[in-house]
């Protein structure tokens, strides 16, 4: 249904049930607000977008008013200035103005208000600069110092069903605080969340240049799928721009020996697990396959659903195998020590930074133990690292990853959304099984998109397999718990913790939305689309090296797979 | 009892909480509203400094209370009521409450903790087992209240008069507290018409030197400061009054209610969680007298806490600094 309403005296038609605030952004009407999140609930909690509404008294947060019809709407009083203005002056002086090193330095939501508003942000004295730094474990920093209540962090946290994140009072104020009995899964969505920057990655920035700092390894640098669609929103470019051989270049210039594309790890990851799901699939009764790609969403079964571990695929995450790849089979090729490599993986998200310190990641190969990566940087590191030593990404010279890793099918390109990782696996699962000699089918449009739960059937020599691809362990709760009452529901599900798949990780560019996941997923699927080799299975280079190092099942092992067991801590 | 809303709107009965809404209103759309499901709460959390009023009604008629919720459980179809008591009324009555439920589906709710646990949202949350905060605005209770639900929530005291209005004996009085430095403190039933002069006269409370003394009306936190030449009005919101010398420390009765509000608020929304903040900040930093400079940034607070808030509670609190600044200082 439609309904008219006024703007500033402009007739505007808008659908029923949408906020005010929604209406004037669609119309590109400006109200300042700084809590609104798009996808989460009202707060109305920063008392900025206020607008007055004719017939009612005092000014009301059109974030949260369900336009009616009829209506008769004001922006811009005088008086709604000077409310928000005072508004913006006691909520500034909540949050510690550390901007040099926060991540939302070029696109600080705060600041830009405060010169719209001609607030004086230091009107009034820090309130918390004496509060604490908290870290959660190896991937999360909240500087509560920052911290401005709007308590977007805790419903992002409760929509993950993880609850980490809560509300405490101490010395009269109800703050936000970590849990003491739950566990974080370091997804990340409470700094995807945050308008004023009070969470980061940890060491984000202070230790972006270490990696650097090994002059006498070769130093290099693997990036992720998703990377090539969203790093250039932070050099100005359009959502969703292309910027894969730039992006090359633009790490070349920082100086990395070598540059690797972790779509090419996804391509072996694919591999095995379509192995996997083929034999499940040829022991007669296909007992329930799960992805295991994003740690974040390991950690949630792990320390909620414990008794879905052992349905978690054993394939290791791509750039584990592309980092375990790189120290064996490279460095041999290569006839460079294995200790003499140091591997940097540019990931999307947080909690890469957490796995890689996971023993279940190390491996063993000639007697010695090795990390098949030494140090995970997110997307917004290495933006904030190239803007630092003064490298413009738009401007970088375009050049092709390095072999034998630099050319990934297309599955391994789509990994980095929602429904990737299913769509790669039945590609390949597929073309194992041969399809009873028909032709196979490329695309698997409905794990595509960003519905938080895709289900769709795929039949495999005739017979039918259920699948899921499912984003956010919110809505992972939602499949295991119909999982635990009808276990034959799906065969295979995949899980990526963030909204979207990856497109949408905890270490992507601020700020993020719906539509710009949309836009980053849309451009990986594209480049699928182009691609001459779609499936990983067709993959020359992964031919290659299963024929000349990966030959027998003990190295495979070794290298492409690992183990869950349910963890102590 | 046909017409009982088209009655309730003839007394022209406002909400007794202070909230001063037309009964009537809330009644016709909870009665009006489809729903299989509609609730009816009676708020008896008293918890306003210096207002006693609902305690004085509890322990004299509380068959006539319970009898009003009975009413409005019939008149809106509600499938439950729920008496919404505060610790120390829910000792003290609760079993004189079930000894005089009968059959109507009326359960008693034991009010947690804090003053703001009383507000008309923050006591959805609170039997709903949520987070005790005020909810945001709209949707209404009246619309969706507990569960989501169609629900009507009155003071005990409305309660009280609705079984009145239901006998036909509603004569427009209400009842009033006082208190402060004055000797004969307590509550009275007077017309809603009369004047504070005339109730301070009538309940031999008047001050001897009245230039000497100031008076809170309105309640004990929220309630704004009057001076002698301001008595001859009604009182519009709570009932109460609180009866000041000036020889009150002023700076310790700010104190007292910037403490109170600060401890008190929900820290949900920006002008009473900083704003209280703030308040207090500038109070102590005051050296005798409080500057041009203080007085422009306090009254910036008064105002986005007077018009932004996101519930009654910080709409009505920044009154007794605003006035007492105003009128005193």
């Amino acid at each position: 249904m439609e309904i008219k309403i006024k703007i500033n005296n402009k007739e505007i038609t808008a659908q029923d049930g949408k906020t005010i605030l929604e209406i004037a952004k669609e119309n590109n009407i400006h109200i300042p607000s700084l809590c609104y999140h798009s996808d989460l609930t009202p707060k109305a909690s920063c008392r900025l977008c206020l607008v007055n509404i004719k017939g009612i008294n005092n000014p009301q947060t059109s974030c949260s008013i369900i336009a009616q019809d009829g209506m008769e709407i004001e922006t811009n009083t005088p008086e709604l200035a000077m409310l928000r203005k005072t508004n913006l002056e006691l909520l500034s002086a909540q949050h510690k103005e550390e901007c040099p090193d926060c991540v939302l330095q070029y696109n600080c939501q705060l600041l830009k208000l405060a010169k719209e508003l001609k607030a004086d942000i230091l009107k009034f004295s820090d309130r918390k600069k004496d509060f604490p730094l908290i870290e959660f474990g190896p991937s999360v920093v909240f500087d509560s110092s920052k911290c401005i209540d709007c308590r977007n962090c805790v419903e992002a946290c409760a929509n993950q069903s993880v609850g980490y994140l809560e509300i405490e009072n101490k010395k009269g104020f109800n703050q936000i605080t970590p849990s003491k009995t739950k566990s974080c899964i370091y997804c990340g969505l409470c700094i995807t969340h945050c308008p004023v920057g009070a969470l980061e990655a940890k060491s984000e920035f202070e230790q972006v240049e270490e990696p650097l700092k090994n002059k006498n390894k070769i130093l290099v640098f693997q990036f992720a799928p998703s990377i090539r669609s969203s790093i250039g929103e932070e050099f100005e470019m359009p959502q969703g721009a292309i910027v894969t051989d730039q992006l090359v270049g633009a790490i070349k210039q920082l100086g990395a020996d070598y540059v690797f594309d972790v779509s090419c790890g996804a391509d072996f990851t694919t591999f095995e697990e379509a192995k996997e799901m083929v034999e499940k699939f040829e022991s007669g009764k296909p007992s329930l396959l799960m992805s295991s790609c994003c740690p974040a969403w390991v950690r949630f079964v792990e320390k909620y659903y414990p008794e879905f571990i052992p349905n978690i695929a054993t394939s290791r995450p791509p750039h584990i195998i592309l980092g375990g790849l790189i120290k064996t089979y490279w460095a041999a090729k290569e006839k460079i020590s294995p200790k003499k490599i140091f591997v940097v993986s540019i990931m999307p998200c947080v909690a890469k930074k957490y796995e890689i310190t996971r023993k279940e990641m190390l491996f063993k190969y000639n007697g010695a133990n090795f990390a098949p990566v030494d140090y995970v940087l997110t997307t917004r590191e290495l933006a904030y690292l190239l803007k630092k030593r003064g490298i413009d990404l738009a401007k970088a010279t375009p050049q092709k990853a390095d072999n034998p890793f630099g050319e990934p099918s297309g599955s391994g390109v789509i990994y980095g959304a929602s429904g990737g990782v299913m769509e790669s696996a039945i590609r390949t699962a597929t073309k194992i099984l041969g399809n009873n000699g028909n032709p196979v089918a490329v695309d698997f449009p409905k794990v595509r998109g960003q519905e938080g739960i895709k289900v769709g059937q795929v039949e495999l020599n005739g017979k039918i397999l259920n699948v899921a691809a499912v984003s956010g362990t919110g809505n992972a709760k939602i499949v295991l718990e119909q999982l635990k009452k009808n276990p034959d529901l799906y065969q295979c599900v995949e899980v990526m913790a963030c909204p979207g798949g990856c497109i949408g990780g905890g270490g992507q560019p601020l700020p993020q939305d719906k539509q710009i996941r949309q836009k980053r997923a849309q451009a990986l699927y594209n480049i699928d689309e182009k691609k001459k080799t779609r499936t990983a299975f067709d993959n020359p280079d992964l031919k290659k090296i299963y024929k000349d190092f990966l030959k027998n099942e003990k190295i495979i092992k070794q290298i492409c797979h690992t183990e869950y067991k349910n963890p102590k801590s | 009892m046909e017409n009982f809303i088209e009655q309730l709107k003839q007394s022209g009965l406002l909400g007794r909480s202070g909230s001063n809404f037309p009964v009537w209103k809330k009644w016709e759309a909870v009665k009006g509203a489809v729903s299989v499901k509609k609730f009816v709460i009676c708020n008896a959390s008293e918890g306003e400094p210096d207002v006693f009023k609902d305690a004085f009604i509890l322990e004299n008629y509380l068959p006539e209370v319970i009898n009003g919720v009975k009413i409005a459980i019939g008149e809106v179809g509600a499938s439950t009521a729920y008496i919404y008591l505060n610790k120390n009324f829910y000792q003290k009555f609760k079993q004189k409450i079930i000894n005089l439920i009968d059959n109507s589906p009326i359960e008693l709710f034991e009010k947690p903790n804090g003053y703001l646990a009383g507000e008309e949202t923050a006591i959805l949350n609170a039997i709903e087992g949520k987070r005790i905060e005020p909810r945001i605005k709209p949707p209404f209770p009246t619309e969706k209240g507990l569960w989501s639900q169609p629900t009507l929530i009155n003071n005990v005291e409305t309660f009280y008069w609705i079984n009145k209005i239901a006998k036909g004996e509603y004569n427009h009085n209400r009842f009033y507290c006082i208190s402060g430095e004055t000797t004969n403190k307590g509550v009275f039933e007077l017309p809603e018409n009369y004047t504070i002069e005339q109730i301070l006269k009538e309940t031999k409370n008047y001050p001897t030197k009245p230039l000497d003394y100031f008076y809170q009306i309105g309640g004990g936190g929220a309630g704004e400061i009057m001076l002698d030449n301001e008595l001859n009005q009604p009182i519009k919101g709570l009932a109460s009054i609180a009866i000041f010398s000036k020889k009150t420390d002023l700076m310790a009765l700010l104190m007292k209610w910037a403490d109170f509000f600060g401890n008190e608020n929900c820290d949900q929304c920006v002008p009473c969680r900083e704003g209280f903040y703030r308040i207090k900040e500038i109070l102590q930093q005051v050296q005798g007298k409080i500057c041009e400079n203080d007085k422009q940034t306090l009254q910036e607070i008064f105002d986005v806490l007077e018009k932004t808030s996101l519930c009654p509670f910080g709409r009505t609190a920044y009154k007794p600094f605003k006035s007492a600044l105003e009128k005193l200082f």
